[in-house]
């Protein structure tokens, strides 16, 4: 335990350094580079901060750690509780990275209302540190919905031509979702009279109320993560973000979705999640077979990727819902590992947009003669993406592979198709784009990549090599948590899966 | 004699408007008498709530029981003077620019705002009906105060005919209730009503069909489905100060005095009235949603907005709870916050001298004027009711109650047709900031803009830092009510 509030130092410096950007007055340029420096620096410093978490967290409990609590909302047991386990320690450290991230690529692309522009990353960045701190659920929803307004602004202001059709269904969609889990806290509340996440988890709720919460629950966390057939938001806003917008959106809002499916689902209601997992595995496998052959057809890269984000994410919630330790395991490994990837592809596909203001493949061809360093990039997160081993990808998929086998082999043997189909678009659209004859006019002189994409690709590289090749780093911490996890989530009528996980161990 | 301390309040403020009637008259119709008065009103707002904050707030009666003044009375009191307060600082600009400058806009306004705290103090049926009459005549003449101009004088007539109708329904329902019960005081009712001791209601259909007919005038000064047709039009031909006081004050009042109706003489009556309140709330918050989608003037806007957040207050209403009413209470004060706010940026929407009520006419505001533009998409997304906004909160509390008195769908009902609302408020968000810039508004906006519009926008901010001085106060004034 630290001596000073680490959790909510990392929380509320971002709003603090994006309170000090507002301050700033001058002439316009001087304003943009002097809101451009701040945001580097307090994004900087929040993620130094928060490997000092990482150095303060304990592996070997399986609870919550470096907790805060204090009085709230006085009478109604809301309080201002926060705190972490194995699963959001990376998941914090995920978004302060991807934020220090987002900062240095946007260092040049974004010329236009910079203050504004990273006043709004920096309280996306509050918004999304704290929700996975959160251990109250009002808390959790505050910041869970917040994040809705500066990404609404950073879609629609900074966005392509299409932006203010895909800011309205990005707001309206993911809002619609989320008020129906608004209805499942409160009865929750009301059921145990509590908001603190460990109360609720510890609570039995009646069978059948467990299912309709569920729903509610799910109707959420179906539109973050997303899953077929709710994703189709998800194109829109990607295509039309700007290559920020679109790196916070796959790296870190369609986590929530599996965060919440963790941190709720599974070990508040665990009767409704067993009997409602078919649903689930169906889903999964449509969105992982439909979305990559649709990945297949697509003409623009954007949307290419976005699509391929939705059947990883498949992945996911297939591993989530296996409930044994490896299929756990692997679904946050697969969660963070899509965080540096899906990120790393959408700043690929910024930086020839920076150059060439076109996302269409046909637009490209042969980029490999004139930029050997951007080739060499985008081979790697593109082969992590099909989940080579070697890098992030693969653990992932293979851990949730393994996970699913064990409960149901047929639809590890869906799932595993999704890893074929990701190999073919994947690798389709790189040959297209990166080989091939230099033909295009308007190609012939591009330039590499410069310093600040370099530094910006770098970090995300190194996670995915990493990861790829030493991945206990990672499991490790999380290990503790996974098996607490697994005994809560255990159905209170005791089944053969629970002793499968046992035994799998 | 009996004692006349607990309504000092509203015999101090009803005392200041004749007395600034008489400044005015002998001042003439030059433009200083308005000066003059308008800000001597509000400096009587403010002593008002000086008066009602340092009074003693136990239950106390007077004139012979028709007039009561507890905390219930003091929270709401408090609420609806500084809802007027902010709109009358605002007003002096807005008539001195449209050349409407008369001295007797505020003494209507502070005879109004006597009739609203009236509404919250009645006790008998009688008084109820007093304080309905005095504030909606003033609010009749204040509605069509622009007189030259045809859509003012429009909304006035429209407001004055339809709202003498609901007079009348109102006033058959509580000839009904007393025909049928022999009574007029609330007290005597509630005795009249109340359960018998194995929990059973005996229902009279005479009282029923009385009741029926109050709830139907009530719901039209709360401009709630289907009793709404008014608001649309009156909001947006009415001088936009009336509109924001509009708003603002009366719907506090209105809402304070159907709160006591229903839960203090027809208290036992919760079975008979709770699916009246439903069906209302359900039907003001689908209009709200819906016919707010295809408007573009921003006053029209925000009066299917107003219609919208009624039936929310209502979904809290509906519980027929002491959760329910604390609630409503604690939406309210943050409705006024937002409202107040919302109407502080329309009034200083003026290009070139020019009033200006498009949504349109916002186009780039973001770029312009970046702080207004700030402020008002504040006001827009808690409106909307997101969090971590005081819009949330307010909804948060009212779909507990709901839940809590087992009215799930309603609260369903409720979330999902606030997503819809959230439609339009963005739409205003999308103007501002989406859109290519216009002309800047008129610069600078005035002071008192400055001032009114900066801290409400802090309070929708912090509110959810420091929530609990307001929820203790609601807390004990709900508890006031129920006692």
């Amino acid at each position: 335990m630290s001596e000073w509030p680490l959790l909510s130092l990392v929380i509320f410096l971002p709003l603090a350094g994006a309170g000090f950007i507002l301050l700033i007055r001058g002439e316009p340029d001087v304003v943009a580079q002097n809101a451009r420096s701040v945001a580097l620096w307090t994004a900087s410093i929040t993620f130094l901060l928060s490997l000092l978490i990482w150095a303060n967290f304990d592996p070997s409990i399986g609870g919550f750690q470096l907790v805060e609590r204090r009085e709230w909302f006085a009478g109604f047991n809301i309080s201002y509780h926060v705190g972490i386990d194995g699963i959001s320690l990376f998941l914090v450290l995920l978004s302060t990275l991807t934020t220090l991230v987002c900062v240095v690529i946007s260092w040049e692309s974004v010329q236009i209302r910079v203050k504004e522009y990273m006043v709004a990353f920096l309280i996306m960045e509050t918004f999304m540190v704290g929700v996975f701190c959160a251990l109250d659920v009002v808390l959790f929803y505050l910041f869970f919905e917040g994040i809705l307004i500066p990404m609404f602004l950073i879609i629609g202001i900074w966005g392509g031509p299409r932006r203010i059709y895909s800011a309205f269904k990005f707001f309206l969609y993911t809002l619609a979702g989320s008020v129906l889990f608004l209805v499942a806290i409160l009865v929750m509340y009301l059921q145990t009279g509590s908001t603190d996440i460990p109360t609720l988890i510890a609570a039995d709720y009646d069978p059948i109320l467990q299912r309709w919460l569920w729903l509610a629950m799910f109707a959420s966390f179906a539109v973050k993560v997303p899953m077929w057939p709710f994703h189709t938001w998800l194109p829109d806003a990607h295509v039309e973000a700007p290559t920020a917008g679109s790196v916070v959106l796959a790296a870190i809002l369609l986590k929530l979705g599996g965060y919440g499916y963790l941190r709720f689902s599974l070990p508040m209601l665990p009767d409704a999640s067993e009997f409602f997992t078919p649903l689930v595995y169906a889903l999964s496998i449509v969105a992982i077979v439909y979305t990559s052959l649709v990945a297949l057809m697509q003409t623009d890269m954007k949307k290419l990727i976005a699509y391929s984000s939705v059947a990883h994410m498949g992945i996911v919630t297939i591993g989530i819902f296996t409930l044994n330790p490896l299929g756990i395991q692997g679904s946050i490994i697969q969660m963070l590992s899509h965080g540096f990837v899906s990120a790393a592809l959408f700043m690929v596909v910024g930086v020839v947009y920076d150059r060439i203001h076109s996302r269409e493949i046909a637009s490209y061809g042969g980029l490999a003669e004139r930029m050997p360093f951007y080739a060499t990039v985008f081979m790697l997160f593109m082969l992590a993406s099909v989940g080579l081993p070697g890098t992030s990808g693969f653990v992932g998929e293979i851990l949730v592979i393994i996970g699913v086998f064990q409960v149901n082999s047929w639809v590890a043997a869906l799932a595993a198709t999704g890893m074929i189909l990701g190999a073919a678009y994947m690798l389709w659209l790189y040959r297209r784009v990166i080989f091939g004859a230099l033909v295009q006019e308007h190609l012939k002189l591009i330039r590499d990549l410069r310093w600040h994409e370099m530094a910006a690709f770098a970090p995300l590289a190194l996670l995915v090599l990493l990861m790829g090749i030493y991945p206990a780093l990672f499991l490790d911490p999380m290990a503790a948590t996974v098996d607490r996890l697994l005994i809560e989530a255990q159905a209170t009528a005791p089944t053969e899966l629970a002793s499968q996980s046992l035994s799998s161990r | 004699m009996f004692d006349l301390a607990p309504a000092i309040t509203e015999i101090f403020l009803a005392g200041v408007a004749l007395a600034l009637l008489m400044v005015g008259a002998f001042r003439g119709e030059e433009p200083g008498a308005s000066r003059l008065v308008s800000p001597l009103v509000v400096m009587a707002l403010v002593i008002g709530m000086f008066l009602l904050l340092t009074g003693d707030q136990a239950r106390a009666l007077t004139f012979a029981g028709q007039f009561v003044n507890d905390g219930f009375a003091v929270y709401l009191k408090v609420l609806v003077l500084l809802g007027a307060a902010l709109c009358l600082i605002m007003t002096p600009t807005f008539l001195h620019q449209e050349g409407i400058e008369r001295y007797e806009f505020p003494v209507l306004a502070l005879l109004a705002t006597v009739g609203m705290l009236m509404m919250i103090s009645a006790n008998s049926l009688i008084a109820l009906y007093l304080g309905l009459e005095l504030q909606s005549l003033a609010l009749y003449v204040m509605t069509s105060f622009h007189r030259d101009q045809t859509r003012s004088t429009e909304a006035g007539l429209k407001y004055f005919v339809l709202g003498a109708l609901a007079s009348g329904l109102l006033l058959y329902g509580c000839s009904l209730v007393y025909g049928f019960t022999g009574t007029l005081s609330f007290e005597l009712l509630a005795r009249e009503l109340q359960p018998a001791a194995d929990g059973t209601v005996s229902v009279s259909a005479g009282v029923l069909v009385g009741l029926v007919f109050v709830a139907a005038g009530l719901a039209f000064k709360l401009s709630a489905v289907p009793f709404h047709m008014w608001t649309p039009d009156v909001y947006e031909g009415a001088p936009t100060p009336v509109t924001a006081f509009l708003a603002a004050a009366p719907k506090v009042a209105a809402i304070g005095l159907t709160l006591r109706v229903f839960y203090d003489p027809f208290g036992g009556w919760v079975g008979q009235w709770q699916q009246i309140i439903v069906f209302i709330s359900v039907a003001s918050m689908l209009l709200g949603a819906f016919a707010a989608i295809g408007q573009s003037n921003i006053k029209r806007l925000m009066a299917y907005s107003s219609i919208g957040h009624v039936g929310y207050a209502l979904v809290g209403f509906a519980a027929g709870t002491p959760q329910g009413v604390y609630s409503v209470l604690v939406y309210m004060a943050i409705y006024v916050a937002m409202t107040v706010g919302a109407f502080g940026c329309i009034l200083v929407m003026r290009r070139h001298g020019r009033a200006l009520e498009q949504i349109d006419d916002l186009s780039g505001l973001g770029r312009t004027q970046p702080l207004l533009a700030a402020a008002l998409a504040i006001f827009m997304f808690s409106l909307a009711g997101i969090p971590p906004l005081a819009g949330f909160f307010g909804k948060l509390y009212v779909f507990l109650a709901a839940i809590e008195a087992d009215l799930v769908p309603l609260a369903v009902i409720g979330v999902l047709t606030s997503v819809i609302g959230a439609y339009y408020y963005l739409k205003v968000v999308k103007v501002m900031y989406f859109d290519e810039a216009e002309d800047s508004l008129d610069r600078p906006i005035g002071r008192e803009f400055a001032v009114i519009i900066g801290g409400t926008a802090i309070f929708n901010i912090v509110f959810c830092l420091y929530p609990s001085p307001l929820l203790s106060q609601a807390q004990s004034a709900a508890a006031a009510l129920l006692s």
